[in-house]
Order: structure tokens, then C-alpha cells, then sequence
């Protein structure tokens, strides 16, 4: 993974020093609550609910033991021991009092972590493939180039008080896994194989209260002119992105206004302007970056079968909780946050402490987070895997959902978020409840269960096959149901089925849907694409067929 | 009478503003839009000439002025319109020799290292806001990731042109 060199040191420290300073003439009274909230969000720091939120960057969502026990360490002693993966990969603590922030961020300092533009209207963490490596479908690795995005986009002096917020994703392999057509830029990878390097482009998409699919704007971009091309499209960005509508200010609107032709253009003859005075991505940088990304030191192994003679349980967690590997011998591992009866992406300090051991120990000392609020354990010997089951299984982190419902997302709502109509947290809690049985979510097959506790979309809703949003209606918690998003392989924006349903009917609603299914389904057809052969009305039909509540 | 940062001195300002009196000698700024109504009668005067430009304005239909004006004013509305940004790495890239001047309630010490590095040389500093701060601010980082105007004190730079 990248270490960072004196340069990438010393501005991270320089950027607590600011940030102390900052903090200390919010806290005396000299700068105003509107231009601090400026500055602190750029610093990663909310105030929600209960107490400030602070959102931890995990670029492109690797880490490493050490940084992970720091983590752990921060959320014992700066928080309640507990914290909390994003949909973005981010680690969120809850409950961080504000002055002692920058003692945070003087802490993650010191392991080459920072809480940089993880919110406010900036360049976020760019986010990736969280199989990115070791994956059997890959192009090229993408984390050379989501490193040097990082880099570029960290306080550029141009484009860090943008109309909105803008999301960056890159995508290395055949399969796109980071969601990049939910992107204010989805990036792939394209070429190799002696073919030169370079980038599909796509613009314009985002979830929020108007979900868009982004649009493709470039067929290929030769990766030494990312940087000049980045900045083309921020630049169109940042002078005609609108700014008296917060809720039109994203660049899909702009987008969307202007037409993906008008789009293009404006794109293309700023970067003619311009690229003469933006950086180019020389092959040295690009060498540099990449040497940090070098395969690990894989011994030669058998594949071998793991499975063999082992019991039921193993069975199913070795099916639905590991990957296959780029490399013969090994085998990639989900962590899975997805307990029943914890809320989704939690984690422990305990925990934490534990996955380093167990990274240090089976998986060359390396952990990933995945958008789907889960962990990764990348490269472990196919010879371990049994010891490692019985490991994780003592940690409550072998559930064995990874791709099924139980595993779905769900942002943090009520509980802890100011913006929230809904407590999602306890939606979550009564499916896992009612979904119990494994041997049934394993009949149902792989299906992405999303929930947002409001129109914001922290949890993705549009593209779950099964999207969950929570909204008010008169003072009351119901929820919205939709049907056939999609995130990655074929993108898509779920449909919604009808009226939305009172918080205790969720879980009944989910199973007549999961009905349908069960009745519908050709032979091994996957949930998706059941929905998408017969459409939502079957579905429809037979979830507001009776009274819910009777049933 | 005013005083501004310019490069990295704190002295008076000779300028005028829109709105304010001024002989034909006394250097002046105007509106965009004043500089398009009347044209010929502006490039006429005896004393200098600066533009300035609201957020929205494109700095690119400037192209033609540069060459008369000695100094272009830009924005900062606040913490959060950033548009000025682009305008000010817009005309240095144009060859804007010039005062490329930050003004609005925005330019404050936490904004000013960005500034400088778009291109701003001049800071008319927000109302209230010290000169040995904002200066001091100018010096916050000695590093940068990318290529800056050589005004704050950035020693290295990870990705040049
Ligand atoms: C608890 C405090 C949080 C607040 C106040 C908050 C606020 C917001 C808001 C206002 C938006 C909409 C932006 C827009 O439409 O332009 C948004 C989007 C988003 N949030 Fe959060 N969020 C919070 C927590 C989270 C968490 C816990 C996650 C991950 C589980 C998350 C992931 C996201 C994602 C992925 C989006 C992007 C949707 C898009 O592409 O438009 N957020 N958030
Ligand atoms: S979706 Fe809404 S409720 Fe959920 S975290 Fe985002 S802003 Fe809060």
C-alpha cells in the first residue's frame, strides 16, 4: 500500500496545525459558527444529533493493521469504543467532543491517516474496487491511480469550495464493483495488455434527492492527461454549477441542464486550454505510486480444496464469504459487519484490534473496506482459511450473508443523524429478525437490500435491488419500497412499488415481495433478474393485495 | 484610508472603487459591466485601469482588455463561492501580468493560501481581519501536491506542469 514520503508528512501535519488553530478561534469566539462549519468539514467533522460526527478518510479503503489498531485506539479513547464503516469506505465515530478533534487528527497523523475533504463541498475520498488487486477480472490495478487522484485533488487551491460535493470512482476490472455510474466522475480503466493505458469517463451521476446515472463523456482518456482532464471538468464545474439551490447544485444537474453534447464540449475545450498549465501524469510519478502497490510476497500453493470434510457452517461461509484469487492458493475473505442484531458496518475497538492480528497474521498485514459496509481480508492462503473461520466466528465477524439480504446497507438515521425521517437502524434490526434463517437467505440467492433514512441516499436505496427509503409522513416513520436498482454490472434506478408502508410492516412487505420471487423464478434466476423479466407489478400486486397489517 | 496585503506588504491602497470619487488621474477599478458599456472612453483615461468581476463573470471575455488593465479584482463572497478560484488561475493562465486583487468578506487568513495560489498577488482583507495573521497564514504550508503562483512560501511541490 502507499507510504507517505516527507512531502505527504509534512502537510498532513501542517493541515492539524490549521485545523488546531481553527478549532481554537471557533472555540474563543473569533471565527464565525458559518465560516468554522466551512472549515471543519473540510476537516471531516459534522455536528449531528447527539454530539460532532467525524468521518475518517480510508482512501480508496485500504488500511493497514497498524493504522486499523489506531483506529481502534482513537475510538476507545476519544470515543465509546466503537465505530462505524461508510458506504464510501470512511470510518464515522460518533461521539468525538470537539476540542479534543485535533488531538484526533494530530493521532492519525502519526499513522498517515487524515479526515481531509471526507465531507463539505470538495473532492470526497475517492473511492474503489474493494477486490482491486487481487481480483481475476482485473485490467489494471486501480489504486496507483486513485492514490495520485487522492493527491491531486488534496486542497487543490482551485476546486476545494466547489458548488457541492464531488465523488470520484475508479474502476479497474470487466466487473464494475465501485459504483461508478453513481459518480460525479466514474472512471475505468481501459487498454493494457500492451495496449496503452487510459480512462473510460463518466460524468454526471449521483443519488440524493434527484438520483442520475452518470453518462459517458470520454471513450478514452490516455492516463498522462487525467490530471489536465480532471481539472477541465471541475473548472466547467465550478463556474456554471449552480449555487443558489443546494439541492441543484450537484453536477449532474448541470448535466442534466446542458445535455451530455454541450457537457462534452465545454469539457473538451477547456482541456485544450488548459492542460498546458495542469499537471501531467508523468510515467515516473506513475512508477512511483505503483511500486507502493506491488503484489505481496505470494508463496507457491496448490489449490487446493478447503472444504473438504469440513462441516455444514464452514461450508457456507467459505461459499458466501470468500472470493476467488487472481493467485493460485489463496483466496479473498469478507469480514462481515452484517451480524444479525448489530447495526450494519459497526464495529468494535475489540474488533478492530483483532482484524490486525489476523491481517498480520494470514493476510500480509493489509485490510480493505468495502461500499458495502463490510471488511476485506485480501490475500488469505487457502490452507488458513478453516482456522480463520473459527477466529472470526469467536468475534461474532463470520455471519455467513456476504450478497444476500441481511447483508444490505443502511446509513445511520434517527439514532444519530440530525437530517433523518426515519430510524433505519431498527427497520434493520426487525429484517434481520425476521430473516433469521440462513438456509432461506440462501434459497433467496444474492440480493442487495439498501436503506436511507431520508432522501439524501447515505444508503443507496436507488440501487438496491431492494431500496428502503424512510420518510415522514405526518410525524410518523414509513417507509417507501423500491424495486430493480443496480449498482454495478448493469446500473439501474430502482422503481418504487407503491404507497410506502408503516415502519412495522417493512419486514412483513420484504417477505411478500420475497414471495413473488419464490413463486416467479425461472430455474437459478437470480432475484434482479426475476424483477427485471416480469416488472414490478407482480410484486406490486401482491404486496398491497391484503391489509398488511392483518397479515 | 485603505490598506491592503500586496505581495507581502501591508500599504496603503491608491486604487479607487466603483462608487467612489476619482479624477481622471486616479487609478480606478470598474465594473465589467461599466468597461462593456462604455469602451473606448475607459481605455481613454490617464490613470490606471482595473477591472472587476463578479462571481459569475467569465474571465475569458477579458481576453481582449489584459493588455490595458493593470489590475483585476475577483470575489470572495463568503466561505463558500469559490468560483473566484477559477477566475483568478483563468487569468493567470491568459498571461495576466498584473494585481489580480481578492475583495469580499471572504478573504480572510483561512481562504488566503488558496488564493495566493490561484494567482491573487493583492488581498483587500475582509473587515476585522488581521494583516500579521493573514500573512503569518500565507506561510502555513511549506508543501503543496500541486503547482502553485509562487507568491505563499511553498518549497516543494509534488506534481508540477
Ligand atoms: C450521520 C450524518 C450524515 C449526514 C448529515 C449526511 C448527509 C448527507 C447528505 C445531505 C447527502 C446528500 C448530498 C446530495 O444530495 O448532494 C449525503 C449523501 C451521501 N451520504 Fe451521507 N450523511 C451522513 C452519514 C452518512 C453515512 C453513515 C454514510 C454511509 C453509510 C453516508 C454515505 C453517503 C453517500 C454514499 C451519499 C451519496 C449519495 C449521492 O451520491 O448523492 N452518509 N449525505
Ligand atoms: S440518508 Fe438521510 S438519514 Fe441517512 S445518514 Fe444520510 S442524511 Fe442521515
Amino acid at each position: 500500500m502507499y507510504h507517505y514520503d516527507a512531502l505527504d508528512q509534512a502537510f498532513v501535519e501542517q493541515r492539524v496545525a490549521e485545523f488546531r488553530d481553527q478549532t481554537r478561534r471557533f472555540l474563543a469566539g473569533s471565527l464565525s459558527e458559518e465560516e468554522f462549519k466551512a472549515l471543519r468539514l473540510r476537516n471531516g467533522l459534522y455536528i449531528q444529533r447527539h454530539a460532532p460526527m467525524l468521518r475518517i478518510a480510508i482512501p480508496y479503503g485500504l488500511l493497514s493493521s497498524r493504522q486499523l489498531r489506531a483506529l481502534a485506539a482513537i475510538t476507545r479513547r476519544y470515543d465509546r469504543g466503537i465505530g462505524h464503516f461508510t458506504t464510501r469506505q470512511n470510518l464515522q465515530l460518533n461521539w468525538p467532543k470537539l476540542p479534543e478533534v485535533p488531538d484526533i487528527l494530530a493521532e492519525l497523523a502519526t499513522v498517515q491517516m487524515h479526515a481531509i475533504q471526507t465531507s463539505g463541498n470538495c473532492v470526497r475520498n475517492v473511492t474503489s474496487d474493494h477486490l482491486a488487486g487481487v481480483a481475476a477480472d482485473e485490467i489494471e490495478d486501480p489504486r496507483p491511480y486513485c492514490e495520485l487522484i487522492r493527491q491531486w485533488a488534496t486542497l487543490h487551491p482551485e476546486f476545494t469550495y466547489l458548488p457541492r460535493k464531488f465523488k470520484i470512482a475508479v474502476s479497474g476490472s470487466g466487473e464494475d464493483r465501485a459504483l461508478i455510474q453513481a459518480h460525479d466522475i466514474g472512471l475505468r480503466i481501459r487498454g493494457g495488455a500492451g495496449a496503452p493505458l487510459g480512462f473510460e469517463v463518466w460524468v454526471g451521476g449521483g443519488l440524493g434527492r434527484q438520483p442520475i446515472l452518470a453518462q459517458r463523456v470520454r471513450e478514452f482518456l490516455p492516463a498522462e492527461e487525467l490530471f489536465a482532464y480532471l481539472e477541465a471538468v471541475l473548472r466547467v464545474y465550478n463556474r456554471l454549477g449552480r449555487r443558489d439551490n443546494i439541492h441543484k447544485a450537484r453536477i449532474k444537474i448541470l448535466v442534466k441542464s446542458l445535455g451530455i453534447e454541450r457537457m462534452r464540449e465545454l469539457i473538451e475545450q477547456e482541456w485544450r486550454s488548459g492542460r498546458e498549465r495542469s499537471p501531467r501524469l508523468t510515467p515516473e510519478q506513475l512508477a512511483r505510486v505503483r511500486a507502493h502497490f506491488e503484489p505481496p510476497p505470494y508463496e507457491t500453493r496448490p489449490d487446493i480444496d478447503p472444504t473438504c470434510g469440513r462441516e455444514a457452517p464452514f461450508l457456507a461461509w467459505y461459499r458466501y464469504n470468500t472470493r476467488a484469487h487472481r493467485v493460485s492458493g489463496y483466496r479473498a475473505v469478507f469480514v462481515s459487519l452484517k451480524a444479525h442484531g448489530r447495526n450494519p458496518g459497526d464495529i468494535t475497538a475489540g474488533q478492530m484490534e483483532a482484524v490486525a492480528d489476523l491481517a498480520e497474521e494470514l493476510s500480509f498485514g493489509e485490510v480493505r473496506s468495502t461500499h458495502d459496509q463490510n471488511l476485506v481480508l485480501a490475500d488469505v492462503p487457502q490452507t488458513e482459511l478453516y482456522r480463520l473461520w473459527l477466529r472470526l466466528r469467536e468475534l461474532e465477524l463470520a455471519t455467513a450473508n456476504i450478497g444476500t439480504l441481511t447483508d444490505m446497507i443502511a446509513c445511520p438515521g434517527l439514532d444519530f443523524c440530525a437530517l433523518a425521517n426515519a430510524g433505519t437502524l431498527s427497520v434493520a434490526r426487525a429484517i434481520q429478525a425476521r430473516f433469521d434463517d440462513l438456509d432461506y437467505l440462501y434459497d433467496l440467492g444474492p440480493i442487495e437490500l439498501k436503506m436511507s433514512g431520508c432522501m439524501n441516499a447515505c444508503g443507496h436505496h436507488h440501487i438496491g435491488h431492494i431500496g428502503i427509503l424512510g420518510v415522514d409522513k405526518h410525524g410518523e416513520e414509513w417507509y417507501q419500497i423500491t424495486l430493480g436498482g443496480a449498482g454495478s454490472g448493469r446500473a439501474a434506478l430502482g422503481e418504487v412499488i407503491g404507497p410506502s408502508v408503516p415502519q412495522a410492516q417493512v419486514a412483513a412487505t420484504l417477505e411478500r415481495i420475497l414471495e413473488v420471487y419464490r413463486d416467479e423464478r425461472a430455474e437459478g434466476e437470480y432475484f434482479i433478474d426475476t424483477v427485471r423479466r416480469i416488472g414490478i407489478e407482480p410484486f406490486k400486486e401482491r404486496v398491497y393485495a391484503t391489509d398488511l397489517a392483518a397479515a | 484610508m485603505r490598506r491592503i496585503l500586496r505581495q507581502r506588504e501591508w500599504v496603503i491602497d491608491h486604487w479607487r472603487y466603483p462608487g467612489e470619487p476619482a479624477s481622471q488621474t486616479d487609478a480606478l477599478i470598474v465594473p465589467l459591466a461599466e468597461l462593456r458599456a462604455q469602451p473606448e472612453q475607459r481605455m481613454r483615461r490617464d490613470g490606471k485601469l482595473g477591472v472587476r468581476l463578479a462571481p459569475a463573470d467569465d474571465p475569458e471575455q477579458l481576453r481582449a482588455d489584459l493588455p490595458h488593465l493593470s489590475l483585476v479584482a475577483v470575489e470572495f463572497p463568503n466561505f463558500s463561492d469559490g468560483r473566484a478560484f477559477t477566475q483568478a488561475t483563468v487569468l493567470r493562465r491568459l498571461g495576466f501580468a498584473g494585481e489580480v486583487r481578492a475583495v469580499g468578506a471572504g478573504v480572510k487568513r483561512d481562504l488566503l493560501p488558496l488564493m495566493a495560489r490561484c494567482g491573487c498577488d493583492a488581498f483587500d482583507l475582509a473587515e476585522g481581519e488581521d494583516p500579521h495573521s493573514a500573512l503569518q497564514a500565507l506561510g502555513r504550508y511549506s508543501v503543496a501536491y500541486q503547482k502553485a503562483e509562487p507568491l505563499p512560501a511553498v518549497e516543494r511541490v509534488r506534481f508540477g506542469a
